[in-house]
C-alpha cells in the first residue's frame, strides 16, 4: 500500500466521522439528550485526528504544505474548520454550534474526496521559483493563518444564524422548533463576537504574511491583484463590525446581519475570485 | 390477600368550600389515623392521610380476614368500579366494602360533616385502581396543573406521617415507595415538568433565553403586584445582582425592597421556610410549582453570602435606571404608559444596544407596545406570557400520555407484587427455589463422582428429603396464619429472606 493510498483512506475515514457526528447532531437537536452532543463532539475529534495525520502525511509526501489544487485546498480548510470549532466548543461550551460546523465539514470534505487530484498548474512552484526557506515559512503561515481565520469566521457567521432564529422567536413572541433548542441570545452574540475577533486576528496575520511572501517572490507587496482587492474588501467589513461593536454598541441582530454577510464576501473571494475573474490564486482552485 | 382502598376528593370532584371542610392538619391525620386503625371494630390494618389544598385522599388496607369466606369476590372486585364518583353506592357486601363504609363515616363524625354533604364528591378505589390513582397523583398526572413538582414532597410527608407512627405497614410501605420511584421515572423520562406553567416563571424562561447568566443581571421593577413581585422574587432565586423597586409611594417601596432583601436571607439560611413564605405571599396556585424548582436547580448556584440588594428609587428615576437595569416589571395601575418608546430609544444609545428585557404584567398596559420593534429591546406583555403558559400547558398535556403508560406499566407490577404475596405463592416460590439449589448442586456433585446409578438414586432421594424438612418449620409457620397475626408481615419478610420478590419481574 503506497502512501498515497493510505493518506486517501485517512481522509475517507475522517469524512465519514464527519458524517457520523453530524447525525449525531441532527439526533441532538430532536432528541435534546446531552450525551448525542457528546458523541458528535467527540467524533469531530476523532474525524480531526485522523484528518490532521492524512494532512501531515500528504505533507510528508509533498515536502510542503499540500494546498496546490482545489481538493486539497478544501482538505485544508476543512481540517481548519474542525481544529477551530474544537477550540471553540471548549471554551464556550457552544453545544449547538456543532449543528452547524458538522454539515459544514461534511460538504467541504465531500467536495474534496470527490474532486480529481489534478497536477498543479504551476507544478511545485516553490522549487520552481527557487525559494528560499524563508518564504516557504511565510507562504505555509499564510496558507495555515488565512484558513484558520476562515474557519472561525464561519463560525461566527453560524452564530449569527442561530442568533437571528432566536431573536425572531423572541421577539415575534412566536417560540418553534428553534426556541427550546437554542442557547440565549447572549451565548449566541458572545461567541459570534469571539469568534470574530479570532477569525479577524488570524486573517490580519494571514494578509501581511501573505503581503510578505509576495514581497520575497514578486519583489512587491501589492500587485492589485483582483484576490488582493477583494480580501482587503472583506478584511474592511470585519474591521468596520469590530468597530461598530467597540465603538458604538453595534450588537445583535445588526452584527449577526453584518457576520453573514461578511462571510458570503469571504466566500467569494476565496472561491469566486478566482471563478469568475482570475488572479494569481489560480492554481489552487484547480 | 390484602385489599387497598382509597377514598377520597380533589379539586376535580369537590369545591373548595368543601375541600377545605374536609382537610386535615398534621396533627389531625395523626390523630385520625390513630382512631382509625386502634379500632379494632374494623379490619382496617394500614391506612395514610394526603391531605393538601386540592384534595383530601384517605388511603387504608383492609385486612383479609373479613373477607376470607369471599376472597374470590374480594380481589376480583377490584378491577370493576372505576372509581366515579357514585360508586361508594355500590352494594356489594365485601370486606373491603365495610370498611370503606366505616371510614367514610369516620370521616363524617371527625369533621362532623353530615355525609350527604360529601359523598357525592367522594370517589373509591380499589385495588389496582387504587394503586394507579397513588401513582398518578404522585407523578402530578392528577394535579390541577400537571407535572408540577411539590405535590411528591406533599405526599412524602404525608407518608412519613403515617410510617413514622407505624400507621403503614408492608403494603404501604412498599406501594408508597413505588410511587416515589415511578414518579422520579416520570419526571425524568417525560416532559411534564420542563415548561413553565405560570406567568411569572415564563417570563423567567425568557430571561434565560435572552441573557447568559442571570447574575450578571439587574432589576427594575415598576409598581407593585403580586404577580410581579412574584417574578421578581424567582429572579432573586435566580441570583439577579441588583434590584430597584420604583413606586409612586416612595414609603410603599421602600417596604417591598426591605421584603425583597428579607428573602434573600431567608433563602439564605432557611430553603424550606423561604418556600412557604413565598407561597403564602403569592396565593397563586400556579406559582406554586415554581418556587420548589428553583430551589432545586438554581439554588446551589447562588452562593451563601451574595445578599440581594434591593433598593426603592423614586418613581422618577426610572428613566434615568433604563442605562443600568436588563430586566423591568412593570406593574402599575397607571392608566398612561410609564416608559414610552422615545425613553427607551434614547436609553439604548446610551447602554450601548445592551438587550433589556421588558415585561408588563399591567392592565392595561403600562409599557408601550412600540418598544418590541426597537432592536435589542424585547417587550413580553401579561398576553404575551399566558400564550406561553397556555402552550406549555398543552405540551405538558402531551407528555402526561407518556407519564400514564409509565404508570400503567408500574401498577402491573406492583399488582403481581400483592398477587404474590400470599401464603401459597410464597410457599411456592420458596420451595421452588431451594429445590433448585439443591438440584443443581447435586447434579454437579453427581456429575464429579461417576457413581452407579443406585447410588445416584440415593444421593438424590436424600437430597429431596433434605429440602422438605429444612421447609417443614417455615412452612407451618407461614400457614399458620390465626391468632391476629399480621400475616402480610411475615409473608413479606419470608420472601425478603429467599429473596424471591425480585425473581417476580420486580
Amino acid at each position: 500500500m503506497t502512501l498515497d493510498n493510505i493518506e486517501r483512506i485517512l481522509s475517507i475515514t475522517a469524512t465519514i466521522t464527519y458524517i457520523a457526528s453530524m447525525a449525531a447532531y441532527i439526533f441532538y437537536l430532536f432528541k435534546q439528550k446531552d450525551e448525542l452532543q457528546n458523541y458528535g463532539f467527540f467524533l469531530i475529534c476523532v474525524g480531526a485526528a485522523l484528518h490532521f495525520l492524512g494532512v501531515c502525511l500528504a505533507t510528508i509526501m509533498m515536502g510542503t504544505l499540500p494546498a496546490y489544487n482545489l481538493k486539497q485546498t478544501l482538505s485544508i480548510a476543512a481540517l481548519a474548520l474542525s481544529g477551530t470549532f474544537i477550540f471553540l466548543n471548549q471554551k464556550f461550551n457552544l453545544k449547538i454550534l456543532g449543528l452547524f460546523a458538522s454539515p459544514l465539514l461534511v460538504i467541504i470534505m465531500s467536495a474534496s474526496i470527490i474532486l480529481p487530484n489534478t497536477l498543479p498548474s504551476q507544478p511545485l512552484f516553490l522549487n520552481d521559483l527557487g525559494l528560499r526557506s524563508i518564504s516557504h515559512f511565510w507562504l505555509i503561515s499564510h496558507i495555515v493563518m488565512i484558513f484558520t481565520g476562515e474557519a472561525a469566521l464561519a463560525l461566527a457567521c453560524g452564530s449569527g444564524i442561530l442568533y437571528l432564529i432566536q431573536e425572531k422567536a423572541i421577539k415575534e413572541k412566536k417560540r418553534g422548533f428553534f426556541y427550546k433548542r437554542l442557547p440565549s441570545l447572549a451565548l449566541l452574540d458572545n461567541t459570534s463576537y469571539t469568534s470574530i475577533v479570532t477569525g479577524f486576528t488570524m486573517l490580519t496575520v494571514g494578509l501581511i504574511t501573505g503581503l510578505i511572501y509576495a514581497k520575497n517572490v514578486w519583489g512587491t507587496f501589492l500587485s492589485w491583484d483582483p484576490k488582493e482587492i477583494w480580501s482587503a474588501v472583506t478584511w474592511l467589513i470585519y474591521a468596520a463590525l469590530l468597530h461598530g461593536r467597540l465603538a458604538s454598541g453595534w450588537r445583535g441582530r445588526k452584527s449577526a446581519i453584518m457576520t453573514i454577510i461578511g462571510f458570503a464576501v469571504l466566500l467569494f473571494t476565496l472561491f469566486g475570485v478566482n471563478l469568475f475573474i482570475g488572479g494569481h490564486h489560480q492554481s489552487f482552485t484547480k | 390477600m390484602s385489599e387497598i382502598t382509597l377514598i377520597g376528593l380533589n379539586h376535580k370532584t369537590a369545591a373548595v368550600e368543601l375541600r377545605e371542610a374536609l382537610a386535615f392538619t398534621a396533627e389531625e391525620s395523626a390523630n385520625a389515623l390513630k382512631s382509625l386503625i386502634g379500632n379494632s371494630n374494623n379490619k382496617i390494618k394500614e391506612a395514610m392521610i394526603f391531605s393538601t389544598c386540592n384534595r383530601m385522599e384517605i388511603l387504608f388496607i383492609s385486612s383479609d380476614k373479613s373477607c376470607k369466606a369471599s376472597q374470590s369476590i374480594c380481589s376480583t372486585g377490584s378491577s370493576n368500579s372505576t372509581g366515579s364518583s357514585d360508586s361508594s353506592e355500590s352494594t356489594d357486601n365485601t370486606g373491603s366494602s365495610d370498611n370503606t363504609q366505616v371510614v367514610i363515616n369516620f370521616l363524617s363524625e371527625y369533621k362532623k360533616l353530615p355525609v350527604s354533604r360529601f359523598q357525592d364528591s367522594l370517589y373509591i378505589y380499589n385495588g389496582n385502581d387504587a394503586v394507579r390513582h397513588i401513582f398518578r397523583v404522585a407523578s402530578s398526572l392528577d394535579s390541577m396543573i400537571i407535572g408540577e413538582p411539590q405535590i411528591l414532597g406533599q405526599v412524602k410527608a404525608a407518608y412519613r406521617l403515617a410510617a413514622l407512627n407505624k400507621y403503614s405497614g408492608v403494603v404501604i410501605n412498599r406501594l408508597m415507595h413505588k410511587a416515589f420511584s415511578i414518579a422520579k421515572k416520570v419526571r425524568r423520562e417525560t416532559g411534564i415538568g420542563d415548561n413553565a406553567v405560570s406567568i411569572s416563571y415564563a417570563a423567567i424562561e425568557l430571561a434565560n433565553k435572552i441573557f447568559n447568566d442571570l447574575n450578571e443581571r439587574c432589576v427594575m421593577l415598576l409598581g407593585a403586584g403580586e404577580m410581579a413581585e412574584l417574578a421578581v422574587e424567582h429572579l432573586i432565586s435566580h441570583g439577579v445582582k441588583k434590584i430597584f423597586v420604583a413606586n409612586r409611594t416612595f414609603e410603599n417601596g421602600v417596604l417591598l425592597a426591605k421584603k425583597f432583601n428579607g428573602i434573600k436571607a431567608v433563602y439564605g439560611s432557611n430553603r424550606r421556610c423561604a418556600i412557604q413564605d413565598i407561597e403564602h405571599n403569592s396565593n397563586i396556585v400556579q406559582d406554586s410549582e415554581d418556587n420548589l424548582r428553583n430551589n432545586q436547580d438554581d439554588f446551589s448556584k447562588n452562593r451563601e453570602n451574595d445578599i440581594v440588594n434591593a433598593e426603592a428609587v423614586r418613581f422618577e428615576e426610572r428613566e434615568r435606571l433604563l442605562q443600568e437595569v436588563d430586566i423591568i416589571i412593570s406593574s402599575t395601575g397607571a392608566t398612561e404608559y410609564v416608559l414610552t418608546a422615545a425613553q427607551v430609544k434614547k436609553s439604548m444609545t446610551l447602554r450601548k444596544n445592551r438587550p433589556l428585557f421588558l415585561i408588563d404584567i399591567a392592565v392595561p398596559r403600562d409599557i408601550d407596545p412600540k418598544i418590541n420593534k426597537i432592536d435589542n429591546a424585547y417587550l413580553y406583555d401579561i398576553d404575551d406570557l399566558q400564550n406561553i403558559v397556555d402552550d406549555n400547558m398543552e405540551e405538558r398535556k402531551k407528555e402526561a400520555f407518556k407519564g400514564e403508560r409509565l404508570v400503567d406499566e408500574a401498577v402491573i407490577k406492583f399488582q403481581k407484587w400483592l398477587e404474590n404475596l400470599d401464603v401459597v405463592p410464597t410457599i411456592v416460590a420458596i420451595k421452588e427455589k431451594i429445590e433448585k439449589i439443591i438440584e443443581s448442586e447435586t447434579e454437579k456433585t453427581l456429575n464429579s463422582l461417576n457413581l452407579r446409578e443406585e447410588d445416584q438414586d440415593a444421593i438424590k432421594r436424600m437430597a429431596q428429603a433434605i429440602t422438605n424438612k429444612i421447609m417443614h418449620d417455615p412452612i407451618q409457620f407461614l400457614k399458620n396464619s390465626g391468632n391476629h397475626r399480621d400475616d402480610v408481615f411475615y409473608l413479606n419478610a419470608a420472601r425478603e429472606i429467599f429473596n424471591i420478590n425480585n425473581m417476580n419481574g420486580d
